[in-house]
C-alpha cells in the first residue's frame, strides 16, 4: 500500500506561486559573490592575451610590492597540487584527454586561459597588482577552423598528440541491426538532398557571473559555488587534488541561471581551492562579464553535413550525418559527449529505415565548448528539421504534409528507433493540430501565396518545427555504455519533523527552476500535508550528501521520481505507527486526503503529523519498531522521457533591408503530466527566447588570431525584450508511461524547437527567389545578401 | 579619498570612498546592499539599476563620488516597512515573471522607474522602456505582462484584487494554456 492509493492531489497541476520569489524580488538572495567570510582575501586572475604561445617567463614578484597584496603565484609554482581539469565522457576508448592545468605552466592555448593569480586585501588591490606581473610569450601558430585544424600539416593545439583529432564516434543502423544500409538507400534514392548546416558558436550568458568563495579554515574545506553541479563539483575537486572526499563541503547558494554553462568543474573554482589551502584564509574569486564571456565554456560551434534520401511520395529512405564538433582547446566535464547525445535524435520524430552518423571532435585554439540548453539535441533538431524543410521544397510538398507522412503514430508507442532509442509516448498529430489551429497555419499559406505573386518587397515566411527530445539523463546502464564517467540516477529524502512539517532533501540542484515549489507540490500530495509546510533543502553537501543535480532536464524527470519514491516509504513507515494508534491491523487502513483511516469507518483518522509525533515521543510504540519516519529514495530511471512538439512561425522578410521581424509563434509542446503549468510555460518561454537568439542574434565568433569578437554584451547580442515576440503557448498531455507521475521534462525543450522553426521561417520567405539557406544568425546583412545573391544569379 | 553622503533606503551613510569607487560597489561592499548585484562591465545588462533621486541609474556606471548629497532606492527599500509589496513587485510574483531571478532587483526597479514616467504603458513601450534591461531566462513575456498589471494596479490607487485586475488590462500576454492562472 502506498500514497498512490491517495490518487492524485490537488496541488501537482495546480498554478501555485513560486515559493522561491519571496526573497528574489526583494533583494534578500544569497548569491555566492554575497558571502562575506572574516579576513577574506579577494583573487584576481592574470589571462593569456595569445591563442597559443609558450611562456618564455612569468615573473609575479612585482605584483608582491603592490599595496594589500597577500600573494601572488603563477601555475608553475604550483604545478604539483593544481591537479589537471577533469574529462567525466571521453566517449571512445582512444578519446584524446589532453593535460589541463587549471593554470597554464609552459603553454597557453587560448585568449583568456589563467596564467597567474594574485590574492589582495580587496578586488581593486588584486586587479591592480595584475598589471605588474611580468610575462613573456613566444607566439606558436594558431588553428581555429575545424577543417584546417584536421588537415596533415596543421599546425597542432596539443604538440605531444601528434593531431588535433579528438576521437572519431560512429553509429550504423546496419552494424547495429537496427536498420538499414545507408548507401544502398542513397543509391535506390528517387531524390537526395544534401546540405551542410553551420551551428555557431554562442555562449551561455547566464546572468549571474560565476563566482566562488572558499573557506578552509574548518575542520572541512568549504566552497561556495555558482555552479549547477554542486555534487559532482565535491568529487571533482576531492578526486583531482587528493583531498579526502568528506574534508570537503560544496554549497550552491542562490544561482543565477546556468543553462548548461555551470555544468563545469572549472579552472576558477580549482584556482580559489588552491589559493585557499595555500594561504590558509578565506578567498573570493568573482569574475567579471568579459572573464565569464572568455573563459566560460561556450555552446554548439559544428558542421553538419546532412544527407537525406527519398521517394518521390514523400517517404524517407535513409540519413547520414556527419559531424565536426568543435572540443575547443581541452575539454571540460563532458565535451566529448555533447555531440554524441546529438547522435541520437538527428532522426528524430521519423521512421527512418536507414541511419549513419559519424561525429569527430577537433581541437582548436578556442575557448573550449561544453553543454549549453539542449547539449547535443538543439544541433541535431536544427539539421533534421532543416534537412526536412529543404526535402518539402525539392518534392513541392507542403513541409508538414511531409512530416506526416513519416513521423511515428501515436498508436505505435513504444517506438524502438534506427538510433536504438525506445521513445516511451506521444501524439505528434494531436500537438501538431493543435498548433496549426493557433497559427492559423492555412490562412497564412494562402496570404504567403497572395504576397509572393504580387512581389512585396516585405516577404512572409512560415516556419515549421516538430521535434521530439530525450529528457531525463539518464538510464546508468546507457551512460555506461557510452563511457560516463558516472550514473545518472538521483535522490531524495523526507524528514518528517515532530511538529509534521516536512523538509524534502533533493540532489537536484536548482537555479531559476523553481524546485522548492515544485518538490512541495509534489511531497503535499504525497504526504497529505500542507504546502506550506514542505522546505525543500539543496545544494548544500552538508544536508543533501548525495546527488547528480541538475541539467539535461533531468530534476523532474528523475529527482521529482525519487521523492515520490521517498514519500511513499514515510507513509509505509507512518502505516503501522497509524495502526497502533488507531489500534487495528495496519491491513485495515487506507491511506486518502493526507491521512490513515480504517476502512468502513472514516471517521477516525490519523495524519502524518500525528504518526510524527507519536514516533518523536516513542512511548509506546510496539517492541522493535524504528522510531522514524525519515526515508529517503534513490531511482534509477529504466528510460529516458521523450516530451514532443509542434513550434510554428511566421516571419515578415524585408527583402531590401534584410530584417526579420517574428509576427506570430505558437508553440504546443507535450511534456507529460504537469506539476505546474506556471513554471512549465515559463520554461517554455525562457526556452524559446535562447532558440530565437541563436537563430536570429548571437555568435561567439574570433578573429584571424584567435581574439573573441564577442567579448562582451556589447557585441554579443543577448536579446532584449524590443527583440523578442509575444510568443501563444498551448500543450497537449500525453503521460509518460515509465515515471510514477507521468512527468517528462520541460527546461530544453523550446530552445530544441524553436531554433529551425525561424530559420525555417526566414529560408521560406526567401525561397522563392531561389534561397535554399541563411547561415545563423539570421542578421539583417546575411539575410540581405542571401536574397541579393540569388536575384544576381537569376539575372545573369 | 573624497567625503560622500547618500541616503539608501531612507538611511543616511556618510564615507570616505575611493574616487574610482562604483556606486554599485560602494552599495554592496560598503553597506552591505547587496541586493543590488553586478551582471556585466559595460553597462549593458542593467541588473544594477537602482533610482538616483527618483530616477532609474546603472549604478555600474555611475562613481560613488557622483552620487555625493543624493538619494538612492533599492530593491531592497521598495517594500513597506510591513513586509507589504510594491504593486511591481507583487506582479512579478503573480505573473512569474522571474525565474533564476539575477536580473529581477534591476528590472523591478527599472519598472518602477518606467511607471514613474509612464503609468499606462503599452506593450511595446513596455518593452522599449525595458530594453536596457537583459534577462537570459523569462524571454521577457511574463516581465511585460507583470508591468502592466502592475501600472494598472497603481492605476488603481487601491491594490485590487488580482483577478479583477487583469481583466482591466487589454493586450495580455495571450496564452491558451488553460490551466494558468491569469
Amino acid at each position: 500500500m502506498t500514497a498512490t492509493e491517495a490518487g492524485p492531489g490537488t496541488s501537482v497541476g495546480a498554478a501555485l506561486g513560486r515559493k522561491e520569489d519571496a526573497r528574489l524580488i526583494t533583494g534578500r538572495t544569497m548569491w555566492t559573490d554575497n558571502v562575506t567570510l572574516p579576513g577574506m582575501l579577494h583573487l584576481a586572475i592574470l589571462r593569456s592575451p595569445m591563442a597559443h604561445a609558450r611562456i618564455t617567463h612569468l615573473d609575479v614578484t612585482p605584483a608582491l610590492e603592490s599595496p594589500g597584496v597577500i600573494t601572488a603565484f603563477s601555475g608553475r609554482e604550483v604545478a604539483d597540487v593544481q591537479g589537471s581539469l577533469p574529462c567525466a565522457w571521453p566517449v571512445t576508448e582512444d578519446t584524446v584527454v589532453p593535460d589541463y592545468p587549471p593554470i597554464a605552466v609552459d603553454e597557453v592555448r587560448h585568449t583568456g586561459e589563467p596564467v597567474a593569480v594574485v590574492a589582495a586585501r580587496d578586488k581593486a588591490s588584486a586587479e591592480d597588482a595584475l598589471e605588474l606581473i611580468e610575462v613573456d610569450y613566444e607566439p606558436l601558430p594558431v588553428v581555429l577552423d575545424m577543417e584546417a585544424a584536421l588537415a596533415d600539416d596543421a599546425p597542432l593545439v596539443h604538440r605531444d598528440q601528434g593531431s588535433n583529432r579528438c576521437y572519431t564516434w560512429t553509429f550504423d543502423s546496419a552494424e547495429a541491426g537496427t536498420g538499414g544500409d545507408v548507401t544502398r538507400a542513397e543509391s535506390d534514392a528517387e531524390v537526395v538532398v544534401t546540405r551542410r548546416f553551420s551551428q555557431q558558436r554562442l555562449i551561455p550568458a547566464f546572468m549571474e557571473p560565476r563566482s566562488i568563495v572558499v573557506d578552509p579554515t574548518g575542520d572541512q574545506i568549504t566552497m561556495w559555488s555558482a555552479t549547477q553541479v554542486p555534487h559532482i563539483l565535491r568529487l571533482m575537486l576531492a578526486m583531482v587534488t587528493g583531498t579526502p572526499e568528506h574534508k570537503v563541503r560544496v554549497v550552491a547558494p542562490d544561482v543565477g541561471g546556468g543553462f548548461g554553462g555551470k555544468l563545469q568543474v572549472t579552472p576558477e573554482e580549482f584556482i580559489a581551492f588552491v589559493a585557499a589551502n595555500r594561504i590558509g584564509r578565506p578567498v573570493k574569486f568573482t569574475e567579471s562579464r568579459s572573464e565569464t564571456m572568455m573563459s566560460g565554456h561556450h555552446g554548439r560551434d559544428q558542421i553538419q553535413d546532412v544527407t537525406i534520401s527519398a521517394r518521390r511520395d514523400g517517404s524517407v529512405t535513409g540519413l547520414s550525418v556527419r559531424l565536426l564538433a568543435n572540443m575547443g582547446a581541452y575539454l571540460g566535464l563532458v565535451t566529448p559527449g555533447v555531440p554524441v547525445l546529438g547522435a541520437f535524435m538527428y532522426n528524430a520524430i521519423y521512421k527512418f529505415p536507414a541511419y549513419r552518423f559519424e561525429c569527430t571532435g577537433v581541437f582548436t585554439n578556442t575557448t573550449k565548448t561544453d553543454a549549453y540548453r539542449g547539449a547535443g539535441r538543439p544541433e541535431a533538431t536544427f539539421a533534421i528539421e532543416r534537412a526536412m524543410d529543404e526535402l518539402a521544397a525539392e518534392l513541392g510538398m507542403d513541409p508538414l504534409e511531409l512530416r506526416r507522412r513519416n513521423w511515428i503514430n501515436h498508436d505505435e508507442f513504444p517506438f524502438t528507433t534506427v538510433s536504438t532509442l525506445t521513445y516511451d509516448s506521444g501524439n505528434y498529430e494531436a500537438a501538431t493540430e493543435r498548433a496549426k489551429e493557433l497559427f492559423g497555419y492555412d490562412e497564412l499559406r494562402r496570404e504567403q501565396e497572395r504576397r509572393r505573386a504580387a512581389g512585396d518587397t516585405v516577404q512572409l515566411g512560415i516556419g515549421v518545427s516538430t521535434f521530439t527530445e530525450m529528457c531525463g539523463l539518464a538510464p546508468s546502464r546507457v551512460l555506461g555504455s557510452l563511457n560516463y564517467g558516472a550514473g545518472g540516477w538521483e535522490t531524495a529524502s523526507v524528514r518528517v519533523l515532530p511538529t509534521g512539517k516536512v523538509e524534502v532533501v533533493t540532489g537536484t540542484s536548482p537555479h531559476g527552476q523553481g524546485h522548492e515549489t515544485a518538490w512541495s507540490q509534489i511531497a503535499a500530495d504525497q504526504l497529505g500535508v500542507p504546502f506550506e509546510d514542505i522546505e525543500v533543502l539543496h545544494g548544500d553537501t552538508r544536508s543533501s550528501h548525495k546527488g547528480l543535480d541538475t541539467y539535461g532536464s533531468r530534476s523532474l524527470a528523475v529527482g521529482g521520481a525519487a521523492l515520490v519514491h521517498a514519500c511513499e516509504k514515510v507513509v509505509d513507515k507512518a502505516r503501522p505507527v497509524a495502526a497502533h494508534l488507531l489500534e487495528c491491523d495496519p491491513a485495515d487502513l487506507e491511506f486518502t486526503d493526507g491521512a490513515f483511516r480504517v476502512r468502513g469507518s472514516p471517521e477516525s483518522a490519523k495524519t502524518i503529523a500525528d504518526c510524527s509525533l507519536a514516533v518523536f515521543n516513542a512511548h509506546d510504540l510496539p517492541e522493535g519498531m524504528e522510531p522514524s519516519l525519515d526515508s529517503d529514495a534513490t531511482y534509477d530511471p529504466a528510460n529516458f522521457s521523450f516530451p514532443h512538439g509542434s513550434h510554428l512561425c511566421a516571419t515578415e522578410v524585408d527583402t531590401e533591408t534584410g530584417r526579420v521581424r517574428i509576427r506570430s509563434y505558437v508553440a504546443v509542446d507535450d511534456v507529460g503530466r504537469v506539476v505546474n503549468p506556471t513554471i512549465v510555460e515559463g520554461q517554455v518561454h525562457g526556452g524559446i527566447a535562447q532558440g530565437i537568439a541563436q537563430a536570429l542574434y548571437e555568435e561567439a565568433s574570433y578573429d584571424d588570431d584567435g581574439n573573441l569578437l564577442a567579448g562582451t554584451f556589447v557585441d554579443y547580442l543577448v536579446p532584449s525584450a524590443t527583440d523578442l515576440p509575444t510568443i501563444t503557448t498551448d500543450r497537449t498531455e500525453t503521460p509518460a508511461p515509465d515515471h510514477p507521475l507521468g512527468a517528462k521534462g520541460v527546461g530544453e525543450a523550446g530552445t530544441i524547437a524553436s531554433t529551425p522553426a525561424v530559420v525555417n521561417a526566414v529560408v521560406d520567405a526567401l525561397r522563392p527567389s531561389g534561397v535554399t539557406d541563411v547561415p545563423m544568425p539570421c542578421t539583417p546583412e546575411r539575410v540581405w545578401r542571401a536574397a541579393r545573391s540569388t536575384e544576381g544569379s537569376e539575372r545573369s | 579619498m573624497s567625503r560622500i553622503n547618500l541616503t539608501v533606503d531612507g538611511v543616511r551613510y556618510d564615507d570616505d570612498v575611493d574616487p574610482r569607487t562604483l556606486l554599485v560597489h560602494h552599495l554592496r561592499e560598503r553597506l552591505g546592499k547587496v541586493g543590488t548585484v553586478v551582471g556585466c562591465d559595460t553597462t549593458n545588462c542593467g541588473a544594477c539599476t537602482v533610482l538616483m533621486d527618483g530616477q532609474g541609474v546603472k549604478s555600474c556606471t555611475v562613481l560613488a563620488a557622483q552620487a555625493d548629497g543624493r538619494t538612492i532606492d533599492t530593491i531592497e527599500g521598495l517594500a513597506g516597512e510591513d513586509g507589504t509589496l510594491h504593486p511591481v513587485q507583487q506582479a512579478f510574483h503573480e505573473r512569474h515573471a522571474l525565474q533564476c531571478g539575477y536580473c529581477t532587483p534591476g528590472m523591478i526597479m527599472a519598472a518602477v522607474d518606467l511607471l514613474s514616467e509612464n503609468p499606462d504603458p503599452t506593450e511595446d513601450e513596455v518593452r522599449e522602456g525595458l530594453e536596457g534591461n537583459l534577462c537570459r531566462c523569462t524571454g521577457y513575456q511574463n516581465i511585460v505582462g507583470a508591468v502592466r498589471d502592475a501600472a494598472a494596479t497603481m492605476r488603481a490607487e487601491v491594490p485590487a484584487p488580482r483577478e479583477s485586475t487583469t481583466e482591466t488590462v487589454e493586450g495580455t500576454a495571450p496564452t491558451t494554456t488553460g490551466e494558468v492562472a491569469r
